[in-house]
């Protein structure tokens, strides 16, 4: 029997939201197809860093495990992924897990990202039906369209295009990609059209659309592989429509 | 309820939108009809009464299949991308344990899709100030009075770890399954079954705790078992070994029938006895195959795009090309809190919906019928709470605050002493030898020398489970804090689950003696009903018939 293989692991600690941070190292045995959540969990069992020092165990986010939830979002080695689907066989040692730095830290790999919620409600992302009542069946969709609209509905809100996009931010105030993915679902479904309007308003105002600066990261993010780019030319251009359309009324 | 004008407050420990129903894939049934079949809601009420081995109450199974159909319209209305027909209308699937098409589908993702539609729905009356989320907190308990009634309850901030209790005039527990008891499983890390732990051990029936649902196709992993989705048997999917060397499809050889489509119980029972009793598992491993490739990669992507994806990121291999691995993991919970028709529970203002409760799968759940069964009784248990506020004599408002600070004093007193705990145990620990010893001898195959053997066992980690030494002492966002008082919960659960099985002498839908293997009408057509408190500290048990009124028991084969 060879002897266990070890990985070494170096994580950046924060025990709170304004406290200082610091870097700790770690090593763990490496179990086949193990993931970061994986290792997270063997650290918890045993956390003692590398030079013998209990610690408290590494706070994160983490629930579904199959990158469905899209809680477990973190930089690992300097890129966010989902830390369910990062197997450690895949990344380079020593492995390095830092918090996502677009959301602000509650603790350890934790961190808060309430504000995508509240920009789902900004732009009403839902299809304003008339009660839960027995009302008969939706309306008809051709195959085609329900197979362009479903990547859209499969977006997890983890925020790693958010954390890519170099509009996103205090100052600007952008939505962001997957924000704009929703806006693109709800509008295209049939009953949602009848509410699209309200929806490209809402990306018209401060952190609306045109803050997109057309980076192109969120794209290559995304672990859905949902076509966010896409999606903002489409969204883009009913924003544009929408807007020449409210002028010309005037 | 937020529709008929009552205030809501929602408390869950993860967004509710990163729920563990999200993990759903195949889809949620509906006897619709849309493909000619000569389907029907009798037939759905049929094969789920059928497939539960007439362990469900029938009334309540029958109104739940006839509302079925208005349950996917209403989710169609909300937006769910369902997969269309030609003619733009739903598309249906077969599903194990039917033989008509009568999954409605949105990729292999359904559960996702229908959690997103409802919770954006809620986030639309949040918008609207009608109903207050509580994120990031969890339920510690129930704030019941000296009448035995339900006023409300505690709660932690799983942040800041305040504990605060909320008052209300109804409550509604949906808090889903209880994997975690069984350290891997294909439930999410939140399916710990805390909270309805917690209110069974305050005076709360738990029902049925021994029917364990194991699904027979989940990808082993070391941190979980992966679900693979019956869908990818509806769609073609065939199971084999290979055999002399052959491959040899056991499902339909032994279920020509039903073929690889047989009910979850008994395709679990056949892998078993194909890898341990007849030692054929795939290169001397716990696995059989579950086979795609003769289907064309185009189709696969489309009706089962997001499982195959599932399967190649975490297992490296492309399951368009070469067959799947797979075994047999622990998946769901056909028992939870007992509740009457309307979903109340035997604490007066406490009500049940979902996974946590026992109501519609008597001893062995269909697939695709868990998404329908949580939205019906969360329909149901919401009438039903509104209908109790309005006819309160006395709201929670007149109860004395003392009851109130009483619990939550009780709560805070738990975690103050879990973080002075000095002693030497580990909760992690502990919680892996639970789960090693669940799978083992409360899952499958049921052998009652074992279990009383294991219930001492589980006695001894609850006794370990005091001496706990948290390796984290601080007072935020403290996940160690939280995990050993679920631990906690987790281990009393553990025992009723145990116990029933232990006290089920009979072979029933997932529940299996090898010693008992037929099914006993005569002594066992009966609802197991645990009880713990007040005048218990384990598990007791009382027996209550099943309303068996509307369809004769037969045989159960497929």
């Amino acid at each position: 029997m060879s002897a266990d293989r070890t990985v070494e692991i170096k994580i950046k600690r924060q025990m709170t939201p304004d406290g200082p941070s610091r870097w700790e190292t770690f090593r763990v045995t490496v179990r086949p197809a193990m993931n970061i959540v994986g290792v997270l969990m063997q650290i918890a069992e045993n956390p003692v860093t590398v030079d013998g020092k209990a610690t408290a165990p590494v706070s994160y986010d983490a629930n579904c495990l199959e990158e469905v939830c899209g809680s477990c979002a973190m930089r690992i080695n300097g890129r966010v992924r989902m830390a369910c689907s990062s197997l450690v066989d895949h990344l380079q040692a020593p492995i390095r897990l830092e918090p996502m730095s677009r959301f602000p830290v509650v603790r350890d790999l934790q961190v808060d990202r309430s504000r995508l919620f509240e920009d789902l409600k900004r732009v009403k992302a839902w299809i304003p039906i008339d009660g839960t009542y027995d009302l008969g069946p939706g309306p008809r969709m051709a195959p085609r369209e329900q197979e362009a609209a479903y990547p859209f509905s499969r977006c997890i809100s983890c925020g790693s295009c958010l954390e890519v996009c170099p509009q996103y931010n205090d100052g600007t105030h952008f939505v962001g990609a997957a924000v704009v993915g929703q806006v693109r679902l709800f509008n295209s479904y049939p009953t949602g059209k009848m509410n699209a309007y309200e929806r490209l308003e809402a990306l018209m105002g401060p952190g609306g659309i045109h803050e997109c600066g057309y980076a192109q990261n969120c794209v290559e993010i995304c672990p859905k592989e949902i076509p966010l780019t896409q999606a903002i030319a489409e969204v883009g251009g009913q924003v544009m429509r929408h807007a020449l359309f409210e002028f010309l009324k005037k | 309820m937020a529709e008929l004008g009552v205030p809501v407050e929602v408390f869950s420990i993860v967004p509710v939108k990163r729920s563990h129903s999200v993990c759903a894939q195949g889809g949620i049934n509906a006897a619709k009809d849309l493909k000619g079949e000569g389907d029907s809601t009798w037939k759905h009420f049929d094969d789920t009464v059928f497939g539960g081995d007439f362990l469900a109450n029938q009334p309540p199974v029958r109104d739940m299949t006839e509302a079925a159909p208005g349950i996917v319209d209403m989710l169609d209305r909300m937006g769910v991308m369902f997969n269309r027909t030609s003619e733009g209308l739903l598309d249906f699937r077969r599903f194990g344990g039917t033989l008509y098409s009568r999954t409605a589908f949105a990729g292999a993702t359904t559960g996702q899709q229908l959690l997103y539609a409802l919770d954006e729905q809620v986030r639309r009356f949040e918008a609207e100030g009608r109903v207050r989320k509580f994120e990031h907190w969890e339920m510690l308990s129930g704030v019941v009075d000296s009448n035995r009634a339900c006023r409300g309850i505690c709660a932690m901030d799983l942040r800041s770890m305040e504990v605060r209790t909320f008052p209300a005039d109804a409550v509604i527990i949906a808090t889903g399954g209880i994997g975690a008891i069984f350290g891997r499983s294909t439930n999410s890390v939140a399916c710990t079954g805390s909270a309805q732990s917690a209110l069974y051990q305050q005076g709360a029936y738990y029902a049925n705790p021994e029917f364990v649902q194991v699904h027979p196709t989940a990808i082993p992993g070391e941190d979980k078992l992966r679900l693979m989705s019956e869908s990818a048997r509806g769609e073609g999917g065939r199971m084999w070994v290979p055999r002399d060397g052959k491959n040899w499809y056991f499902l339909e050889e032994w279920y020509p029938k039903y073929g690889n489509l047989v009910p979850r119980d008994i395709a679990t029972r056949a892998i078993h006895k194909v890898v341990y009793e007849l030692g054929l598992g795939v290169d001397g491993q716990p696995a059989v195959y579950l086979d795609l490739t003769h289907i064309d990669a185009k189709t696969l992507d489309r009706k089962l795009g997001g499982i195959l994806e599932t399967y190649e990121k975490f297992v490296g291999v492309d399951p368009r090309k070469e067959p799947m691995k797979v075994f047999p993991g622990m998946h769901y919970t056909m028992g939870g809190l007992w509740v009457d028709y309307k979903h109340r529970t035997n604490i007066a203002g406490l009500l049940a919906a979902g996974e946590c409760e026992y109501q519609y799968h008597g001893a062995n759940r269909l697939g695709a019928n868990a998404l329908l069964s949580c939205i019906y009784a969360g329909r149901v248990s919401g009438t039903a709470a509104v209908e109790h506020v309005q006819g309160l004599a006395n709201g929670s408002d007149s109860v004395p605050s003392t009851v109130f600070e009483r619990e939550a004093r009780q709560q805070q007193e738990l975690n103050d002493n879990l973080l002075k705990g000095q002693g030497t145990e580990n909760p992690f620990a502990i919680w892996k030898e639970m789960g090693a010893g669940m799978t083992e001898h409360v899952t499958v195959i049921r052998n009652n020398d074992k279990l009383k053997k294991w219930d001492e066992k589980l006695v001894e980690l609850l006794e370990r489970s005091k001496r706990i030494n948290l390796s984290d002492h601080s007072r935020w966002a403290n996940q160690t804090l939280v995990f050993a008082r679920e631990l906690g919960n987790m281990l009393q659960l553990a025992r009723a689950i145990t116990l029933g099985a232990l006290a089920r002498n009979e072979s029933r839908g997932a529940h299996y003696k090898p010693d008992f293997p037929e099914r006993d009408d005569q002594n066992w057509l009966q609802t197991t009903k645990a009880y713990f408190a007040p005048d218990a500290d384990e598990p007791r048990f009382v027996y209550e018939p099943v309303d068996t009124s509307l369809m004769p028991l037969r045989e159960r084969k497929y």
